[in-house]
C-alpha cells in the first residue's frame, strides 16, 4: 500500500492526465488537472488530489467537533470551524419528547460546550444540518482542542486508527478527532497527546512517521505500547472510557 | 424593482446579437453641449444613448509640483451621482468611480493634448491648475466613455481666467483658451461570451465578463495614449490586437464630434 | 544635460533590453494568515497575505451563488523615497481594484458561496511594477491558503525607454521613460488578465510591448512555481522563514 510520501506533489494548474475528474481537479478539454497544492492519486482513470491546505469543507458523513454558539427556539447553532454554520436540530439531538414551552435547551447543550456530531446533510447553498443519533455522538466535556488542517486528520488517525490508538494508549488519554480539523484530547498527559497530534501535523510528509512517533512516546512515558488488532470503529467504547453520558440531562 | 437579467444578456451575445440589435462596432446617438454652466471656465454636457454627463473645468493658482516647477497641474475627478441610478449610493467615490477619474485623466495626460509648460506663470511659484469635475448624471452604461468625451470637451471650450492684481477674474470669461493639441477620446469594449462589442449599454455593462478602454489621440498620426482593462475575465492577445484596430477608427468617429 | 538612460542597448542597472531584474519568491511566510507569500522584483518587494474563505461581515455583502473576493493594496510609508501618506488613497483603489479583476478569472469562487476571500498586499519597497510583485505574491498566498485555482497568474511590465522597448522597468526608466505597460497573465490559457498603459506609441508598438511582457510573465510564472512547490517539497523544510531584505 502506499505511504503518503509516495503520491505526487501537484500545485494549481498541473496536469494530471485524461480521464474523470474526481475531488481537487478539473477537467478542461478532456484533460485533468489540479486545482489544489496538494498531493496527486489515482484509481484507474479518475485523478483526485488531497489538499495539503484549505479550510474545512462540508460533507455528508463526517463526524466533526463543534461548539455551540446559538440556541434557538428548536435547535442549537454549532460553529464546526467553517465559513458554513451547522445547524443541530433539537430531534436530531435528543429521543426523548420536549415540551419547548417548559424547557431550557442549555439543559443539554449550553453556549461553549463541545460536541462530536455527524453531518446529516449538506445543501447546495452548504446550509449544514447535524445529527447526534449516531452511537459515536457525544457532548465532550473537559479536555483541550487542537486546530489542525483537515487534510492532515487521516495521517492522525492513522490506517484503521493504528496511529491515534497507539498515542491514547501511551498516554493514557481520551482523543477524538473530527474530520473538521479539531481534536479533542482529555488525560493527565494530555500536552503530551496534543504536542504527538500537532508533530504528525507538521511531519505528515514523511515516512515512517508512526514509528517516530512511537518511539518518542514510549521514551517520553517509560513504557511500550503493544499494537492491538485493527478495529473497525474507533470510538467503540470501552469499561470506564469516555463519560458517555450524551447530554448533560441524562 | 427588477435589475437587468444578465443571462439573457449573455444567451442573446452568445449568438453574436445585441440587446438593442446595434452592430458590434456601432456606438449609440451622441450629443455634445458645450458652456452651458457660465460658473465655470468650461463646461460639457454629453448624452451617449441615455447615458448623460456633465463635465466641469475650474482653474485656480496654486503651487507647482516640486519636480515639475514649470508646469501647471491637471486633476481629475468624478462623482456617480445618486440620481443617476438606483445603485448608486451617497459617499465618497468607490473604487468604479475613481477608476473612471483615473482612466480620463489619463488618456488626456498621456496624449500630451495639453501642453503644461503653457500654463505656468512664475516657474517655481504659480502655476495654472486645471479641476476637471465630472458628474454621472443617469446611467445607461459605458460611462467612461461618455465622461471621456465631456471632460476633452469641457477643456477645449475652457478659458484662462484673466488675471488683475495678480488673482484670477471668476465673474467674467477669460479671453484665452486652454492650450490644447490632439483630442484624446476613450473607448470602450465589453466582451460577454467571447463577443465583442463596442460602447456597452446599461445591460451589457452589468453583465460583461470583461472590458478594455483604449485612449487614441491625433498626434503625428493615430496613437494608443492609454489601456484599461476592466472585469473579471481576460483577453488574448488577437482580441486585444482586434480592439485596438477598431478603437482607433471609433477614435477618429467621435473625435469629429468634438472638434 | 542629463546622463542616458540606455547606452549600447544596456540600461543602468547593466540589465539588457528584455531582461528581468532578480526575482526572488518564497510561499508560507505568515504565521497567521490562511495563505501567504513574499515575491521581489529587484528593488521592489510586496508582501500578501490571504483570509479566507471566511463567513462575510457584514453579512449583507455576501454572495449566495459564490465567494466574494476582496482585495487590498497598500504601500508602506516607508516603502518610497519620500515618505509616503499611510492610508488609502485614490492611487491604491484603483490598483486594489484592477488587482483584483486581475486574479478573480483564475479562481474556482463558486465552490464558496456566502463566504469571502480577503487578500492583503503590503508593498516593503517600491522602485516600479509594485502592482505586478503585489500580483505575484498575491497568486502564490491565494495558492498557499488553499484556495482552488485553474492556474497561477503571473504579472510584469514592459515599456519604452528612450525609444526602445525593455522589459520590466525600475528607477528612473519609470519616472523618466515615455511608456508603462503593466499586464498580469494566466499562461495556460495564453489570456490577459490586468492591461494598463500610460504613454503614447503606435498600435503596433503596443502590441509589441504586450508580447514582450507575456515573455516576461512565463518566467515569473516558472518561479513562482518552483516557490510552491519547494514550500511543500517532500523533504524536511525549515518553517521559520525570514524575509531577505
Amino acid at each position: 500500500m502506499a505511504e503518503e510520501s509516495d503520491r505526487k506533489l501537484v500545485i494549481p494548474g498541473d496536469p494530471l492526465g485524461e480521464g474523470v475528474a474526481g475531488h481537487g481537479t478539473f477537467e478542461e478539454d478532456g484533460k485533468i488537472f489540479s486545482k489544489v497544492i496538494g498531493l496527486a492519486e489515482q484509481k484507474n482513470n479518475l485523478f483526485f488530489v488531497i489538499p495539503l491546505r484549505g479550510i474545512y469543507n462540508p460533507k455528508r458523513g463526517d463526524g466533526v467537533i463543534g461548539k455551540i454558539e446559538d440556541i434557538s427556539f428548536s435547535k442549537w447553532i454549532v460553529d464546526i470551524n467553517s465559513p458554513y454554520q451547522a445547524v443541530l436540530p433539537l430531534n436530531e439531538a435528543v429521543d426523548e419528547f420536549i415540551d419547548l414551552t417548559k424547557t431550557d435547551l442549555t439543559k443539554y447543550f449550553d453556549y461553549g460546550d463541545l460536541i462530536f456530531a455527524e453531518i446529516s446533510t449538506v445543501t447546495r447553498a452548504k446550509s449544514v444540518q447535524l445529527s447526534m443519533k449516531s452511537r459515536r455522538c457525544r457532548k465532550l466535556r473537559g479536555g483541550r482542542i487542537i486546530e489542525v488542517t483537515p487534510a492532515k486528520v487521516p495521517r492522525i488517525i492513522g490506517r484503521s486508527g493504528s496511529m491515534v490508538e497507539m498515542i491514547k494508549d501511551l498516554t493514557k488519554t481520551q482523543i477524538v478527532v473530527g474530520q473538521n480539523g479539531l481534536v479533542w484530547v482529555k488525560g493527565e498527559n494530555e500536552d503530551i497527546a496534543a504536542e504527538s497530534v500537532l508533530y504528525i501535523e507538521q511531519k505528515s510528509h514523511i515516512q515512517g512517521l508512526t514509528d517516530q512517533v512511537k518511539a518518542m512516546l514510549e521514551k517520553r512515558m517509560g513504557r511500550t505500547f503493544e499494537a492491538k488488532p485493527a478495529k473497525e470503529d474507533i470510538f467503540e467504547k470501552k469499561e470506564g472510557d469516555y463519560d458517555d453520558r450524551k447530554t448533560d440531562k441524562e | 424593482m427588477i435589475g437587468i437579467d444578465t443571462d439573457l444578456v449573455r444567451e442573446i451575445m452568445r449568438n453574436k446579437k445585441r440587446l438593442d440589435n446595434r452592430a458590434a462596432d456601432k456606438y449609440r446617438k451622441v450629443t455634445i453641449e458645450t458652456n452651458f454652466v457660465t460658473s465655470a471656465e468650461g463646461s460639457a454636457r454629453v448624452r451617449l444613448g441615455d447615458t448623460e454627463v456633465v463635465a466641469g473645468v475650474k482653474m485656480d493658482m496654486g503651487e507647482p509640483y516640486p519636480d515639475s516647477p514649470d508646469e501647471g497641474v491637471l486633476s481629475v475627478s468624478s462623482e456617480f451621482l445618486p440620481l443617476a441610478s438606483p445603485d448608486f449610493e451617497s459617499g465618497p467615490p468607490g473604487e468604479d468611480s475613481i477608476e473612471l477619474a483615473r482612466v480620463v485623466d489619463r488618456a488626456i495626460r498621456e496624449s500630451k493634448a495639453i501642453d503644461f509648460k503653457k500654463l505656468c506663470i512664475t516657474p517655481g511659484e504659480k502655476v495654472w491648475m486645471v479641476f476637471v469635475d465630472i458628474d454621472i448624471i443617469d446611467n445607461d452604461g459605458n460611462l467612461i466613455d461618455a465622461a471621456g468625451l465631456a471632460a476633452v470637451a469641457a477643456l477645449r471650450s475652457a478659458k484662462i481666467p484673466d488675471i488683475e492684481d495678480e488673482k484670477p477674474v471668476f465673474s467674467r470669461k477669460g479671453k484665452k483658451a486652454l492650450p490644447m493639441k490632439g483630442i484624446p477620446i476613450s473607448t470602450t469594449f465589453a466582451k460577454i461570451r467571447d463577443y465583442i462589442v463596442v460602447d456597452p449599454g446599461l445591460a451589457e455593462s452589468e453583465a460583461l465578463e470583461a472590458r478594455l478602454t483604449v485612449g487614441t489621440v491625433d498626434s503625428e498620426g493615430i496613437k494608443i495614449c492609454s489601456l484599461q482593462k476592466g472585469g473579471t475575465s481576460s483577453f488574448t492577445i488577437e482580441e486585444i490586437g482586434s480592439i485596438l484596430e477598431t478603437a482607433e477608427d471609433k477614435g477618429s468617429e467621435l473625435r469629429k464630434l468634438v472638434k | 544635460m542629463t546622463e542616458k538612460l540606455i547606452k549600447n542597448d544596456k540600461r543602468i542597472d547593466g540589465r539588457k533590453l528584455d531582461e528581468l531584474r532578480p526575482i526572488e519568491a518564497m510561499v508560507g511566510v505568515l504565521k497567521k494568515a490562511d495563505g501567504s507569500a513574499f515575491f521581489r522584483l529587484g528593488d521592489t518587494m510586496a508582501i500578501a497575505g490571504v483570509y479566507g474563505p471566511k463567513k462575510v461581515h457584514p453579512r449583507h455583502a455576501e454572495e449566495a451563488e459564490k465567494a466574494i473576493l476582496r482585495t487590498k493594496y497598500n504601500m508602506a510609508p516607508f516603502s518610497t523615497e519620500t515618505r509616503s501618506r499611510p492610508g488609502h488613497n485614490r492611487r491604491s483603489t484603483e490598483i486594489s481594484f484592477v488587482t483584483r479583476q486581475a486574479i478573480e478569472p483564475v479562481l474556482f469562487l463558486e465552490e464558496f458561496p456566502k463566504t469571502a476571500i480577503d487578500v492583503h498586499i503590503e508593498v516593503l519597497q517600491a522602485n516600479a511594477s509594485s502592482r505586478c510583485v503585489g500580483i505575484n505574491a498575491a497568486s502564490l498566498a491565494l495558492a498557499d491558503a488553499g484556495v482552488p485555482m485553474r492556474d497561477l497568474i503571473a504579472s510584469c511590465s514592459a515599456g519604452i525607454v528612450e525609444g526602445k522597448k525593455v522589459l520590466d522597468i525600475s528607477g528612473k526608466e519609470d519616472t523618466e521613460g515615455e511608456l508603462d505597460l503593466p499586464i498580469a497573465y494566466y499562461p495556460r490559457k495564453k489570456a490577459i488578465t490586468l492591461l494598463q498603459m500610460d504613454g503614447l506609441a503606435k498600435r503596433s508598438d503596443v502590441k509589441q510591448l504586450i508580447e514582450l511582457a507575456i515573455k516576461g510573465c512565463e518566467k515569473i510564472y516558472e518561479k513562482q512555481k518552483q516557490a510552491l512547490r519547494k514550500r511543500y517539497s517532500l523533504e524536511e523544510v525549515m518553517h521559520e522563514k525570514e524575509v531577505k531584505v
